[in-house]
């Protein structure tokens, strides 16, 4: 094998660094938008109305059951039909692969964060549910202002963590080229033959985030922890 | 959405090749399987020493254990697969180097169930740390103070315990291992999510191939929920774990 060549990764540091944006823009626009509508799956889930509470949870398992690949290749696939069918064009829209993604992301971290926002909401007193009721607080009002608030609060550091695997699944948009960082150093890898030094400074770059990331979910978690009794 | 459906391309013949196209799709799910149980037998024993070194009194042990847990959990699968598939066999000495990149039988699953099975192995270590933790302190000391040694200890105390304890969320790994599998396509297995595309790119039969992958993927779940399960009425211990492990709480 030749000398490990430093100089690939400097030369190549702008490019990586528009991928590692996109990488990013990726994980906060699916962890804002997975919390969302995860939050309001979550509410569906426990709903008293057991048809919206069926298909919510149908929805939440079978997108569980099957792999995030294939999730990405289902949606490829229907976001062009989707997009003919919303603005009545004649045949289907080509969208990109980049804004797939978003979209993507987003509708499969909803059913993970809901499970989360499940445990959350579950995880608080019905007294306080009964409690909103009789200061004459609606269905929403108590969910908005009692409820979601504790819930939330309590699942910060699952929700982060759940973040955390969010941002390296998001090096599977690959497999339809985006160029998120991953894809970005995978092409200059691939054009200057120097595989070896792009993947490991992929690894690199990807254990030191989520590890520094990890080591503050778990200072919050001890921080925000009930005194055991 | 004008779409036209057409669900008999399952039996229709490959257009580039042979047989029909259910057979793609059932050979991709066969590699999935075999790909996912291998893996899952490699993270099993790999997590549970890991697992163990993590709680045994010996610093040394604890470092490396915790170590390899950070490493394989804090890196993508998918750059994992890379880094075992593109960059180790350049990085090895020659003889070994060689024989990965020229007599490694099936190079693709091969790698795919090696590198499926170290990253698993990272988690299930950490539920067999928490599943050991999880038992009560005196249960390792009374082991001690009947003379066993740390290995016995381990072995006819604490590990058959702590399995027990952690038969819940082993099923979530193992129908994790499956769904992780997919990642594989991205070096070259042809397993089923790998299928599944291929066959959509020939026959543009997007909604029904799609379809049927994801039926396959819910019968594997289903096969290894249900199997869990028994597993875990076999394995309870009477008057004692049974009520614990399905329950959350404290």
């Amino acid at each position: 094998m030749d000398a490990f060549d430093t100089g690939v990764i400097v030369r190549s540091l702008p490019f990586l660094w528009k991928g590692m944006q996109y990488t990013i823009t990726l994980t906060l626009t699916a962890m804002v938008g997975g919390i969302f509508f995860g939050t309001l799956l979550a509410m569906a889930r426990l709903s008293s109305i057991k048809p919206v509470a069926w298909i919510a949870a149908g929805y939440v398992n079978v997108l569980r059951s099957i792999p995030l690949v294939l999730v990405i290749f289902w949606f490829y696939f229907l976001v062009p039909l989707i997009s003919q069918w919303i603005t009545g064009a004649p045949r289907p829209v080509p969208v990109g692969p980049d804004k797939t993604a978003l979209v993507t992301f987003t509708i499969f971290e909803a059913a993970y964060y809901c499970e989360i926002m499940r445990a959350g909401i579950q995880s608080i007193p019905r007294g306080q549910v009964f409690a909103g009721q009789a200061l004459g607080l609606n269905y929403w009002q108590t969910m908005a202002n009692v409820v979601l608030p504790q819930a939330f609060r309590n699942m910060v550091p699952i929700l982060l963590t759940q973040t955390i695997i969010l941002f390296q699944d998001t090096s599977l948009v690959y497999v339809i080229s985006v160029t998120d960082f991953l894809g970005a150093a995978s092409k200059v890898a691939q054009r200057d033959s120097r595989l070896v030094e792009m993947y490991t400074f992929v690894a690199l770059v990807y254990f030191v985030i989520s590890f520094t990331l990890s080591q503050i979910v778990r200072y919050l978690q001890a921080r925000m922890a009930v005194p055991s009794r | 959405m004008n779409y036209s459906w057409n669900w008999g391309i399952f039996w229709e013949p490959v257009a580039a090749g042979e047989g029909v196209y259910w057979q793609w799709l059932w050979g991709g799910a066969l590699w999935t399987l075999a790909t996912g149980l291998l893996g899952w037998i490699i993270a099993l024993v790999l997590g549970a020493i890991v697992g163990v070194m993590r709680t045994t009194p010996l610093r040394p042990l604890r470092i490396i254990g915790d170590a390899y847990v950070e490493i394989f959990r804090n890196i993508p699968l998918i750059v994992q697969m890379f880094l075992w598939f593109f960059v180790v066999p350049e990085i090895l000495p020659t003889p070994l180097a060689m024989w990965m990149k020229q007599d490694m039988p099936y190079p693709e699953f091969t790698t795919a169930f090696l590198s499926l099975g170290f990253y698993t192995a990272a988690r299930i270590a950490e539920q067999v740390k928490a599943g050991i933790n999880a038992l009560p302190r005196g249960q390792r000391m009374a082991a001690q103070a009947i003379g066993l040694t740390l290995p016995q200890t381990y072995r006819y105390v604490l590990l058959p315990m702590a399995f027990r304890i952690i038969i819940p969320p082993l099923t979530s790994e193992f129908m994790n291992i499956f769904k992780n599998s997919a990642v594989a396509l991205t070096i070259g297995l042809l397993e089923l999510t790998a299928q599944a595309r291929a066959m959509n790119e020939y026959t543009f039969a997007g909604f029904e191939t799609f379809t049927a992958a994801t039926l396959l993927y819910l019968v594997i779940a289903f096969i290894v929920n249900r199997g869990m399960a028994w597993l875990e009425r076999r394995a309870r211990v009477p008057g004692f774990i049974g009520s614990a492990a399905g329950g959350g709480g404290h």
